[in-house]
């Protein structure tokens, strides 16, 4: 009897009862990490794969991983027990395979990267080959779910429906199967990462243009009709091989189908809901993942009818991704680290709750909280770029705010962004021209376009009909806008902030602080445009007194039902009670983190943060980190003994150290979000631990810094802060043209702009600037054909106790970000190093610096200069880190808790190899931007190689980064004269190699009048040429297209943008650097790449 | 703003929490236990297992989809599990008075005033869930404005069974099989899951002498409060275990039946109630999430040699379930019939009614 329990199961593995669960047998195992951040594929997989890791090495399974992103915590000694910092490829996977051995591969941790690389190396056998297990998800799974039209069969086995669609192979399918589905239609490209190549379509002429662009990402489109408007639900789902299967997290998204879920607000677990409806939802994401045959982790997407309970699956990932990231931090499960498990052969049974550490990791988390995660974006980085949001992923990072009522969670979220935002209300007025539309039509600013329809007199009806957000999220939002309002019917003046008490007014501060408003927005409300500096002080100590203050709550998996083990707490002002007991042993150090990855600060501070509290903790001090990035290692609760998973406002920073009562606070390795702080901690009466508040500010204060380099002797270019025209060309007549100006109020496009003559300053000053007494623009002299070096050190007293001098390949007038990096440097004079170091040496004594920090020179001709100092740790802290094997910030984090360091005896002159840091560039994703770099950053992120010289180095970080070696034809289009020159030997080497050169109008002649023979090919404008460089790049005649913007007249603009997008529109590389173009033309001319060495690092001493 | 009267909660070990009426503005008083659902509400509030008591929700943000219609389909409500709500009062956090949903009708606040039954918000309902797991369930009333305005009510002292089982025989469906359903206080999902089995279903009163039905399967339904008032249902089941007919029990059908097979049942420091209880068949490596609301647990050590645990909760190793080594008596502490909570072993109506 009751044998029939069993018969509800499609087991694809069946579970031998009499043999004792466990693992099997797997010695060794290589992990495939993501590679360089990119749009689509971030941080998230550093902590996936770091946790996978983990898993492994719990169960003594020698690791080997792949990837070439050196700034992650995967990659960090000790994490596995071989690292190469090679291309996530099949090429360089296959050659690690063979040279390796390894008896089992996960291909789930590293994003879409890892699986495609996996797909490619089963499909050609090379698993088979080598004899290599797939641990966790069988590949056919896999690759079910990633074909469109198996999944779709998979699905319909088993009566679950998906989103209508049909597969195209060519331009004709795919407009006849628009027809058949009728306009409008949803384009997505099969195979590519965060909706890569995909949009939607209202007719004929949009599907043919997107269509042309998504056949170069992919052989297959699926053209689907359009559920624009239907919610979007999200469930993580996990399955054991014995089928035993979980959900462990809901979420729905804030803005309704239409919206890609990494652009969109993302609230767990879902609030709409009805139990039948999550249920239904729950059994058919079991129901899919037992048919599909996962082993781990799985995400299903649905569109849901918000009029009935109809539904339609629209994607299963078989891997862990962006959404299981977010799960895991939303509920304190680790996904990755049990998908791990279950790859090796566990059942969940086996495992336990790493959060209670006595339940079952079999269950499905109950939450006590709401969060939320807004998507931050970067848009205003790029000019030219689309700031419409829609099918295709453009945000750059995300943050997730954790409350206890909705409002709470979105307000604290709004300001974890970092756009200046307080929270949905009381920010600075947002200029739209046309309301509905801008609902209409979301664009970046979507939640605060809300925000303003509700002051201007919209209902939550009319809003709902313009944005089909659902009603719960409006009404929600505008209980924030009414609070406001309400606050803003106060005069301040009424209230007396010296009483114990002002009745009414407190009830309503109270209910603002349960809403998630801050101290500022508070204050902001009662005094409007009039608010002080020190009108949230006031408004703070006077709810202290009130003893209105947050409390502490934890995140425990079970809701209060067992208690927790761990400390992933955060703050809330609807409670009354903290679960945190606190001791005042004044033994914790704060690490204040990173927050939202964003262009300029990502993984690396992540790195840095993970670092420093791992230093703290084998000091003996407890371990505490402040960070709200749901996308890094630094917020596992794992990493520290307490992880405020909050805001690094001032107000909230001050809250936890006011219930901490810590040794000292760390601000110095989380990028500038920290730095930014140092000064109001302190004038707090905080202890900061390293290098003194004073001397940041000296250092941050563009007058305070140059004089003292000025007092020092130290040169650096000239620059002036100028509130008019015509100071600004009194200047211009002082020291010459090219000027880098940096404008204080950007309307427009980049922040930054180098300018070569007066037509190019007063475009920029007039059209994409404001100057005046109120926004200020710095102009400096800008220094041509000068390198860029950098300096990373760590100093104790004044005094330096380890550095690293690394060189830009570029010249200056790259960002630094931007640019590719050689460490140790080579190519610089030994009386420059020395000058460098004398100079670091003297501002380290001047600025009395006991911690990180970092300069930035320009050197021409042993001439050097500062350009930019940073008492914190940098971009570059883990690549010179690991390249020189020597944890700079393990040594800094030990400064500054004043424990005696030794100089290391180590010397980058002692390496045999070198590193080189090279950039990734995401603007596949930024529609219409210009892909061109400057003094702005545009990268999202980065990889590390190291080699045995320059070029085999050089050659595996650009392929890491997405470059391809050139075939045969490489088009050319040289830019100004010096960068002409520049290239001239390297074309010669591609004719020497027989490649075919094509080129336009001045470069052909420049190579011809120099003996190297090209094809002419015209420019984009030129109406009558037969042979134009458009339509060449569209039909994808080239292997490698060179464009060096020459100036900025706007023909030259117009023209070579059309040719750097059609390159990135059509997928081809593009370089639009006269130097990296030269030095990595000589590279793979020189070697091929089967002579890259195929190294790990502990290989490199 | 406030447009909500304030309240408190006070616990017989004299904690007082405020919050605001959202309900009806009416003092009361119960056993208070929490649930961790994060959905499900009006199936909670309607189910008769929680007779007597004052349930805390720890999911925060409470209200949000308003209530359904009440609605039904052959003298079945189609949203809820009972005809009215059996909770004493409700506690909650961020009580949503802006419901949205589609099927809703009107506010939860609206529907507990229609009821009569009190509803806070505003309480720390974390804090109270944890003082309710390290000291057990514990009395409490609601109270307005002075301490007394009411008694504390203990739901142990008397037959909550009898109160919310049905008066008389109610007849259901048809089919070729027949299915008793003893009614300690059923939830009404139990009865639509049976009947989608196709069967001819006789709900009959918790303590009615059904030996004299003929039938070919017995159920034993979920219910409220200690099972030791059931000492007539017990004998009951004793009797029909004489013959080989199907037997099958949910949450209090498993103490009950557990008592027919000579072991006993003792109370929880504070029960289990939630949406995402794990469980294991005992022997098997096969694992379920379960919904579960129950005080009261089997002490299997006490089971007869014919008997064997069936399924055990693999958070802190209670029994939840158990099964006659031969015959096709089996019964289980949690709840197939879902609703609220997950779906996963719905399947035991199906294997039940093919035994039959």
């Amino acid at each position: 009897m009751n044998n029939n329990i069993e018969s509800h199961h499609n087991t694809t593995i069946s579970p031998n009862e009499s043999a004792p669960a466990g693992r099997m047998h797997v010695k060794k195992a290589l992990i495939l990490g993501s590679g360089a951040l990119k749009i689509g594929e971030a941080g998230e997989f550093d902590y996936s794969g770091s946790q996978a890791l983990k898993a492994l090495r719990e169960e003594g399974v020698e690791t080997i991983l792949i990837n070439p992103n050196i700034a992650t915590v995967q990659t960090s000694e000790g994490s596995a027990d071989k690292i190469y910092f090679l291309p996530v490829t099949p090429l360089f996977v296959e050659k690690v395979i063979a040279r390796e051995r390894p008896d089992g591969i996960l291909l789930a941790f590293g994003g879409q990267t890892a699986l495609n690389c996996g797909v490619e190396l089963y499909k050609t056998g090379v698993f088979e080959k080598y004899n290599v297990a797939v641990l966790g998800t069988p590949v056919q799974a896999i690759m079910d779910t990633e074909d469109r039209d198996l999944f779709v069969k998979k699905l319909d086995q088993i009566g679950v429906k998906s989103i209508k669609s049909f597969a195209a192979a060519t331009m004709e399918e795919a407009l006849t199967a628009a027809r058949t589905l009728d306009y409008p239609v949803i384009v997505r490209a099969a195979y590519a990462l965060g909706g890569l190549g995909s949009g939607f379509c209202n007719n004929e002429e949009e599907l043919h243009a997107l269509a042309t662009k998504a056949f170069n990402y992919s052989d297959q489109l699926l053209i689907e009709k359009s559920l624009k408007g239907w919610k979007e639900i999200e469930y993580e789902v996990v399955r054991d091989r014995y089928d035993n299967c979980i959900t462990v997290c809901n979420m729905e998204n804030f803005d309704p189908l239409g919206i890609h879920t990494g652009e969109s607000i993302v609230v767990a677990p879902s609030q709409t809901l009805t139990n039948s409806e999550y249920h239904k939802l729950r059994e058919l994401a079991i129901r899919i993942i037992r048919h599909i045959g996962i082993v781990g982790e799985c995400n299903v997407q649905y569109a849901f009818d918000p009029e009935s309970e109809d539904y339609r699956v629209i994607e299963v990932n078989a891997r862990l991704s962006r959404s299981s990231a977010l799960a895991s931090k939303a509920t304190g499960y680790p996904l990755a680290f049990v998908a791990a498990k279950l790859g090796l052969g566990y059942g969940l049974f086996d495992l336990k709750n790493s959060v209670t550490r006595s339940t079952s990791a079999f269950f499905e988390p109950a939450l006590d909280y709401i969060v939320v995660k807004i998507p931050r974006w970067d848009l205003g980085k790029f000019s030219g770029v689309s700031k419409e949001i829609g099918s295709s992923m453009k945000s750059v990072g995300e943050i997730m705010a954790i409350g206890r009522t909705f409002e709470e969670a979105i307000q604290k979220g709004l300001r974890m962004i970092g756009l200046g935002m307080h929270g949905f209300v009381e920010n600075k007025e947002l200029k739209i021209d046309d309301i509905d539309k801008a609902l209409h039509e979301p664009t970046d600013q979507r939640i605060f376009v809300i925000s303003k329809a509700f002051r201007k007199g919209y209902t939550v009806d009319e809003i709902h009909a313009l944005t089909k957000i659902d009603k719960w999220f409006l009404r929600k939002l505008h209980r924030i806008v009414q609070t406001a309002e309400t606050l803003e019917a106060y005069q301040p003046e009424a209230i007396d902030f010296s009483a114990a008490q002002n009745n009414g007014f407190d009830e309503l501060l109270q209910l603002a602080k349960q809403q998630g408003f801050s101290d500022y927005q508070v204050a902001r409300a009662l005094w409007k445009e009039q608010v002080s500096d020190e009108a949230p002080i006031t408004i703070r100590s006077y709810r202290k007194k009130r003893g209105l203050l947050p409390v502490v709550k934890q995140i425990d998996t079970l809701a209060a039902e067992y208690p927790a083990q761990t400390n992933y707490l955060y703050l809330t002002y609807n409670g009354t009670e903290n679960d945190v007991h606190y001791l005042g042993d004044h033994r914790s150090v704060i690490v204040l983190g990173s927050g939202a990855y964003r262009i300029g600060s990502s993984v690396e501070f992540d790195w840095c943060s993970v670092n420093a509290l791992n230093t703290v903790r084998s000091e003996g001090y407890r371990s505490v980190m402040i960070n709200y990035n749901p996308e890094t290692v630094s917020t596992d609760y794992d990493m520290c003994d307490r992880l405020y998973f909050d805001e690094l406002s001032y107000e909230r920073v001050m809250d936890i150290i006011e219930l901490e009562n810590p040794h000292g606070v760390i601000v110095s390795v989380g990028g500038q979000i920290p730095n930014n702080l140092a000064v109001k901690l302190d004038d707090a009466g905080v202890r900061l631990l390293g290098t003194s508040a004073r001397s940041i500010d000296n250092a941050e204060d563009r007058h305070k810094f140059s004089s003292m380099l000025d007092r020092l002797g130290i040169d650096q270019p000239r620059w002036q802060e100028l509130t008019t025209l015509d100071q600004i060309h009194r200047f211009v007549d002082e020291v010459g043209f090219p000027l880098l100006v940096r404008p204080s109020y950007v309307l427009s496009g980049a922040a930054m702009n180098v300018c070569s003559n007066r037509d190019e300053l007063e475009r920029f000053l007039t059209l994409a600037t404001e100057v005046s007494a109120k926004y200020p623009v710095v102009v400096s002299e800008f220094v041509e054909e000068a390198k860029e070096i950098e300096m990373d050190a760590v100093a104790q007293n004044g005094e330096l106790v380890v550095y690293a001098i690394s060189e830009h390949v570029e010249f200056a007038g790259v960002h630094s970000g931007d640019a590719t990096i050689l460490f140790p440097a080579q190519k610089i004079y030994v009386q420059t190093i020395r000058r460098i170091k004398q100079i670091t040496r003297e501002i380290a004594r001047a600025l009395n610096i006991s911690g990180p920090f970092n300069i930035q020179f320009l050197a021409k001709e042993n001439d050097i200069k500062v350009i930019e100092c940073n008492l914190r740790a940098s971009r570059s802290f883990p690549f010179v880190s690991k390249i020189l094997k020597i944890n700079f910030i393990e040594l800094a984090t030990k400064v500054m808790l004043e424990i005696p360091v030794e100089q290391p005896e180590k010397s980058a002159f002692d390496l045999d190899y070198v590193g080189i840091k090279a950039s990734q560039f995401s603007f596949t994703r930024l529609q219409k931007a210009d892909p061109v770099l400057g003094v702005d950053m545009a990268s999202t992120g980065e990889v590390g190689a190291i080699g045995t010289h320059f070029d085999d180095a050089l050659l595996t970080a650009m392929l890491a980064v997405g470059y391809r070696i050139p075939k045969k034809n490489i088009m050319v289009s040289s830019g100004g004269s010096r960068s002409k020159v520049d290239l001239l030997d390297a074309c010669r080497l591609l004719q020497q190699k027989g490649y075919n050169l094509f080129a336009t109008g001045g470069t052909q002649r420049f190579l011809a009048e120099n003996g190297v023979e090209s094809t002419y090919v015209a420019w984009p404008d030129d109406e009558e040429a037969a042979l134009k460089v458009n339509d060449m790049i569209a039909e994808k005649r080239f292997d490698l297209v060179i464009n060096i913007p020459k100036n900025l007249t706007e023909r030259e603009l117009t023209n070579g943008y059309r040719i750097r997008r059609g390159a990135i529109d059509y997928n081809i590389p593009l370089i639009t650097n006269a130097r990296l173009a030269s030095a990595f033309i000589k590279a793979f001319c020189r070697i091929t790449v089967d002579e890259i060495g195929i190294s790990h690092w502990g290989e490199y001493s | 703003m406030h447009k909500y009267k304030p309240v408190r909660l006070i616990l017989e070990n004299g904690m007082v929490f405020h919050g605001q009426s959202f309900g009806a503005e009416q003092a009361t008083s119960g056993e208070v236990v929490f649930n961790t659902a994060m959905v499900g509400y009006p199936e909670s509030l309607t189910d008769p297992s929680y007779e007597g008591q004052i349930l805390t929700l720890t999911y925060p943000i409470i209200g949000n989809y308003g209530v359904a219609a009440k609605s039904e389909t052959d003298a079945i409500s189609d949203f809820f599990e009972s005809h009215r709500i059996h909770v004493r009062g409700l506690i909650v956090q961020d009580y949503c008075e802006e419901h949205s949903h589609w099927n809703s009708v009107e506010s939860l606040g609206q529907w507990l005033r229609e009821e009569g039954i009190p509803g806070i918000s505003g309480i720390d309902t974390r804090m109270l869930t944890k003082v309710l797991r390290e000291k057990g369930s514990m009395l409490g009333k609601i109270v307005y404005d002075r301490d007394d305005e009411v008694e504390y009510y203990d739901p142990e002292q008397e037959n909550l069974v009898a109160k919310v089982s049905c008066r008389e025989v109610i007849e259901y469906g048809t089919g070729e099989k027949t299915v008793v359903l003893v009614d300690c206080g059923v939830k009404l999902n139990i009865i639509r899951e049976l009947l989608k089995q196709k069967v001819r279903l006789v709900r009959v009163p918790w303590d009615y002498d059904f030996s004299t039905l003929h039938y070919d399967g017995l159920f034993i339904s979920n219910g409220p409060g200690n099972p030791d008032y059931c000492a007539p249902t017990v004998a009951h089941i004793r009797e029909a275990m004489r013959q080989e007919k199907p037997i099958f029990g949910i949450c209090m059908g498993n103490q009950l039946l557990a008592k027919a097979a000579g072991a006993d049942t003792y109370k929880l420091k504070y029960g289990h109630r939630s949406h995402n209880q794990p469980v294991r068949k005992v022997g098997s490596n096969q694992c379920f999430i379960t919904s579960q609301n129950h005080g009261y647990a089997v002490d299997e050590s006490l089971l007869g040699n014919e008997w064997e645990p069936y399924f055990v909760n693999m958070n802190d190793g209670t029994n939840e379930g158990i099964r006659h080594k031969s015959k096709p008596f089996f019964s289980v502490q949690f709840h197939p019939e879902a609703t609220g909570g997950p779906t996963d072993t719905r399947f035991f109506f199906e294997d039940f009614v093919q035994m039959l």
